[in-house]
């Protein structure tokens, strides 16, 4: 198997006032392509910036991010959004739709930003494979949260990328909406067979995947693979 | 390697996108929408309107003449003048014209006309309409007279009675229906009536100090190059105190008699576009705010930071184009009802037709408005990072330096050539944008000295509620300055509007006091003036004034002959002077329009036998002299040698006899003179009755009712006032858009702040507190900074542009300033509204997230 992604060293402070705050120090891990990762860790540890720095929405301090074989700190931000665009999937807590863009909308705009000629039609596939055949032109706001968190991961999966960042996909869901909307996503995952890096603090979530990072502090505690 | 710079989605999808989002995002752009109509509305309605005045009197200039040039003269022609009218082929057609009563027979009523005195084929252009059709070509050979046919309705004469002008009785023949040059405010006070040239010598009206005018006219030839005409002939006859007007000069003069209510009209049509473009960029503001999420989610998803830009400024384009187009509708029909408005304060019908200029730059205008306005907030969208789908940053999509720099100097260049294409003058254009950058720099600077202020001296001692409502005005991401811009600029502009409009109202409006002269008996000769007094005692009534008036012309400024002034191209004086013939009066006291500026009036000791004068301030301005400067003047053709003793201003707006040149009593007793008698009539009744007696007697004497002139020109201010109320309205109307969307503007800081201090256990009525009086001291403070500035602004408009005096009126102090105030008071509570109502998760869920 190939690495999908390669971190090294990754380091990333921030200034407030005349303080400095260490968020990432020294952070290295590699994913092979194909592996369901998950990134654990108490509030505050950094988990969320790392998961940004990943995907290329911010930029290290220190260390590097290789992405599908490309170092970002060599791409400039529209590089690395086209990049993005090609290789990464999301998934967010708040769903993160396009309020003015109906559920089809949403889904295929990824696809029409590659300049896809089939958008629309791929785009209607996902959706009724989510179970949201009859919701194509509802708004977000017509539709409940598993119903929105539904359409985020039709979206994510629109363009077959090659790894999926998902932050706390369960985060702002009821128990049973959050059972249900994991399930689609890991068996979504195993379908196009997309690396899934998971950013949670539910340790049940964390568990069916294949190896779990922990950070502490800013740091890596434990790399450890799940046994199943 | 693939090239990854470059995304596969072309405009199409931007276009795309862009129409995707504003399909939801309609009633959100209702404030940036209205901003656009109405601004880009009334610039339309008036430049068109503008536009097509211009036109109409190109067009209809020879028609409003007569003829292709006419020369004109206030006394016979002299021999030089007349060798000229003979050198260009010899007048086509002549005229004299003159103010007289008229009296009709039947029911002995008078009233004061204008008579034309016409030989010959005249008018050449346009149209004599009389009823009978005939009666235009026969009044000549009959004997007759043609009557003004509003005159003739008003004192229920019919084509057959007849009329008594002078000495002379003259049967009308025909009612006036429209004639060259007639209409218009004088035709309302003196109409017009027609009779033969030759027949004016009977009516005996002419005599020394008539105000008779003499005109000549002519038809050119096609090849005839008339401005050249002018050039070569009009000195020569200046020199004979005669006048040679083209038609084209004509129509230029028409142009400027409208020219403040023009340079108004156009000011308005300015303010209205900088309020909507205020109203653009606020709104946009609030909207490009909303929008910074789905922009940070679009480039997550791929996007580059030029799509997600260009989706929103196509959008921003798109909706000025259609709210541009709309605009130019509203302002198409606008510009339809003006000529109905203005109707009878315009000497001509004006045919309203399709200005393509005004409306193409309607439609250019309500793009490039919107785009410059909206592209400083339109930037955050290029600065706002990805990273906001994570976690929201307060910093998110702040626009580099380099960049806000880059719009102001493209809003301030948009400003100075809008100004400059409605002004047409480029001095104009660079004053009005440095008073606006004066204005920004004020309000900015009052708002940041005012936060250092109440951060300095806060007051420790007051309650919580104070006590916030003060420390939001200068914590981390106030919005003080800004909302203080807002409002200021608001209330600048609708202030300066209000108080412009006053000035140009008042400068027309007129006091009609109970014991002031509403009777005036103008040109009573001297052996009539006891007589005239005589019978106005005998009707019971006072005589008020009796002034004496001796007609002279300069003849000589500061030791230099005015024939050589004439002929001097370099000299900067006020040519009118040279030529006019001043009615002069002697006293030695001033009168209530008159205010001494410099020197004394009357004057006790006279240097070398020189006589003082007193001139008004204008006259002393137009002849370039100053307090001890000598003048000749021409009496009749006594020299008299007189010295400026006194200098002062003439409220020329006063409905009474006013002078332009004053002498001491004592010195023009003996010249020739005519007397001017007042007197105060109770009714219409006595009114009419007096002025029967009086014609009877002296048929020479004019009388001007200033009742009946008082309710013409009342009626022309009321059209005038009314157009001018409504188009300030379009602008006020605008103007509170901005505020609204201001106001609105400054909402999510504030709901983040108050939801806080709900979860923190503060009560409904201690949130409702703090927003009213952070809103109370933001809206007191920009409105009064704005009234203040706009104080200023006014006054530099009256003094500069409009030239008349300035009053600040009382209705923005009183109306505009608690208005705007309590209208962002209300707006800010309003705002707060869903804090109020909802608990405080929600609100954080619906509103932050």
């Amino acid at each position: 198997m190939s690495k999908i992604l390669n971190v090294g060293q990754l380091g990333k402070t921030y200034t407030s006032g005349s303080k400095k705050l260490t968020v990432l120090d020294a952070i290295s891990f590699e994913i092979e392509a194909g592996e369901t990762f998950a990134i654990v860790g108490p509030s505050g540890s950094g988990k969320t910036t790392l998961l940004g720095l990943c995907a290329g929405l911010d930029e290290p301090n220190e260390g590097f991010v290789e992405l599908s074989g490309k170092d970002l700190s060599d791409l400039n931000e529209d590089e690395r959004a086209l990049l993005r665009n090609k290789e990464v999937g999301f998934i967010f807590q708040n769903f993160q739709l396009l309020p003015t863009l109906t559920a089809l909308e949403n889904v295929i705009v990824p696809l029409e930003l590659q300049g896809q000629k089939n958008a629309k039609k791929v785009g209607i596939e996902l959706l009724g494979k989510v179970g949201l055949k009859d919701r194509l032109h509802h708004y977000p706001s017509q539709l409940s949260g598993g119903e929105q968190q539904r359409v985020a991961l039709a979206r994510a999966f629109s363009t077959r990328p090659s790894i999926l960042f998902a932050d706390e996909p369960t985060g702002n869901l009821d128990e049973e909406t959050g059972q249900k909307v994991v399930e689609l996503l890991f068996d979504l995952n195993k379908e196009a067979g997309t690396t899934l890096v998971i950013v949670t603090h539910d340790l049940e979530l964390a568990q069916k995947t294949q190896r779990i990072l922990k950070l502490k502090g800013g740091r890596i505690v434990a790399n450890e693979t799940v046994s199943i | 390697m693939k090239n990854q710079s470059t995304s596969k989605a072309g405009i199409s999808w931007i276009f795309k996108m862009a129409w995707r989002d504003s399909k939801a995002s309609g009633k959100r752009l209702l404030l940036f929408m209205a901003s656009i109509i109405l601004g880009i509305a009334a610039v339309v309605s008036i430049q068109s309107f503008s536009a097509n005045l211009k036109d109409n009197i190109a067009l209809q200039s020879k028609a409003l003449m007569g003829a292709d040039f006419l020369i004109d003269s206030d006394k016979p022609p002299t021999p030089k003048v007349q060798a000229i009218i003979d050198s260009l082929g010899g007048a086509d057609a002549k005229g004299v014209s003159f103010p007289s009563m008229a009296v009709f027979p039947r029911s002995g009523d008078t009233k004061l006309v204008s008579i034309q005195g016409i030989q010959g084929a005249y008018p050449f252009y346009g149209e004599l309409e009389t009823v009978p059709l005939n009666a235009a070509g026969t009044y000549q050979k009959t004997n007759g007279a043609l009557v003004d046919a509003t005159l003739m309705l008003q004192f229920g004469v019919n084509v057959g009675d007849s009329i008594k002008i002078g000495n002379s009785l003259f049967p009308i023949t025909g009612s006036l229906v429209s004639a060259p040059g007639t209409g218009g405010v004088g035709a309302s006070i003196a109409p017009p009536i027609w009779i033969p040239f030759k027949s004016i010598e009977e009516t005996g009206l002419i005599q020394i100090g008539s105000r008779v005018g003499y005109d000549f006219y002519f038809v050119a030839d096609e090849q005839q190059d008339l401005e050249e005409l002018d050039r070569l002939v009009d000195p020569m006859l200046d020199v004979e105190g005669a006048d040679l007007d083209t038609h084209l000069s004509t129509g230029q003069r028409l142009g400027r008699n409208y020219e403040n209510f023009g340079k108004f009209l156009n000011l308005v049509a300015f303010i209205a576009l900088l309020l909507g473009c205020v109203g653009i960029a606020s709104s946009v503001h609030i909207y490009i705010k909303e929008k910074l999420s789905s922009v940070a989610v679009l480039k997550c998803l791929g996007a580059t930071r030029k799509q997600s830009f260009f989706i929103y400024l196509i959008q921003i384009a798109g909706m000025g184009f259609v709210g541009g187009f709309l605009g130019v509708l509203t302002g198409l029909v606008l510009q339809q009802s003006f000529p109905l408005l203005l109707q009878g304060y315009l000497p001509f019908e004006v045919e309203i037709s399709f200005a393509p200029q005004a409306v193409s730059v309607g439609l250019i205008l309500g793009v490039l408005m919107s785009v410059l306005f909206a592209l400083t907030p339109l930037l955050s969208t290029w600065f706002v990072s990805p990273l906001q789908v994570l976690r929201v940053q307060d910093d998110n999509g702040k626009n580099s330096l380099t960049s806000r720099f880059l719009v102001l100097l493209a809003i301030m260049l948009f400003v100075f050539g809008f100004a400059y294409w409605l002004l047409g003058r480029l001095n104009y254009a660079l004053y009005f944008v440095l008073a606006i950058l004066m204005v920004f720099a004020v309000l900015g600077g009052t708002a940041i000295l005012f936060m250092r202020l109440v951060k300095r001296y806060f007051p420790n001692s007051w309650g919580f509620t104070a006590r916030q409502s003060l420390l939001n005005l200068f914590r981390p991401n106030n919005q003080t300055a800004v909302l203080i811009l807002a409002i200021g600029v608001g209330t600048f502009l609708i202030s300066t509007l209000y108080f412009t409009k006053d000035v140009l109202l008042a400068k027309t409006s007129l006091e009609a006091s109970e014991k002031a002269p509403n009777l005036i008996l103008m040109d009573v000769q001297t052996e009539q003036k006891e007589h005239a007094e005589n019978s106005i005692k005998s009707s019971g009534l006072e005589v008020l004034n009796n002034i004496p008036i001796i007609t002279m012309r300069v003849q000589q400024i500061k030791e230099r002959p005015v024939r050589e002034l004439i002929l001097d191209t370099t000299t900067t004086m006020n040519k009118w002077i040279l030529h006019h013939e001043f009615r002069v009066t002697y006293r030695d006291e001033l009168v209530s329009s008159e205010t001494s500026l410099e020197g004394t009036w009357p004057v006790e000791k006279t240097p070398n036998g020189l006589i003082p004068i007193s001139l008004a301030e204008n006259v002393a301005q137009g002849a370039q002299v100053n307090l001890g400067d000598k003048l000749i003047f021409n009496v009749q053709g006594v020299l008299m040698e007189t010295y400026v003793a006194n200098i002062r201003t003439v409220d020329w707006a006063r409905m009474q006899i006013n002078f332009s040149i004053l002498f001491p009593s004592g010195i023009l007793e003996s010249a020739p003179q005519f007397h001017v008698l007042t007197t105060n009539v109770p009714d219409t009744g006595t009114s009419a009755s007096l002025q029967r007696q009086l014609v009877k007697q002296f048929p020479t004497v004019s009388i001007i009712d200033l009742r009946q002139v008082l309710s013409v020109i009342e009626g022309i201010l009321n059209k005038i006032s009314w157009v001018i109320n409504f188009m300030a309205f379009f602008s006020i109307l605008t103007g509170i858009i901005v505020l609204i969307g201001s106001v609105r503007t400054s909402k999510y800081q504030r709901i983040k702040e108050s939801v806080l201090l709900r979860t923190l256990g503060a009560k409904s009525k201690q949130i409702l507190r703090i927003t009213a009086l952070e809103y109370l001291y933001l809206g007191l403070l920009g409105s009064g900074i704005g009234l203040v500035l706009a104080l200023v602004g006014s006054f530099l408009l009256a003094k500069f542009v409009f030239q008349t005096a300035f009053i600040p009126s009382w209705p923005p102090f009183v109306i505009v300033l608690p208005v705007i105030t309590l209208l962002v008071l209300l707006i800010g509570l309003f705002n707060s509204k869903t804090v109020l109502q909802s608990p405080p998760l929600e609100v954080l869920r619906k509103e932050i997230n």
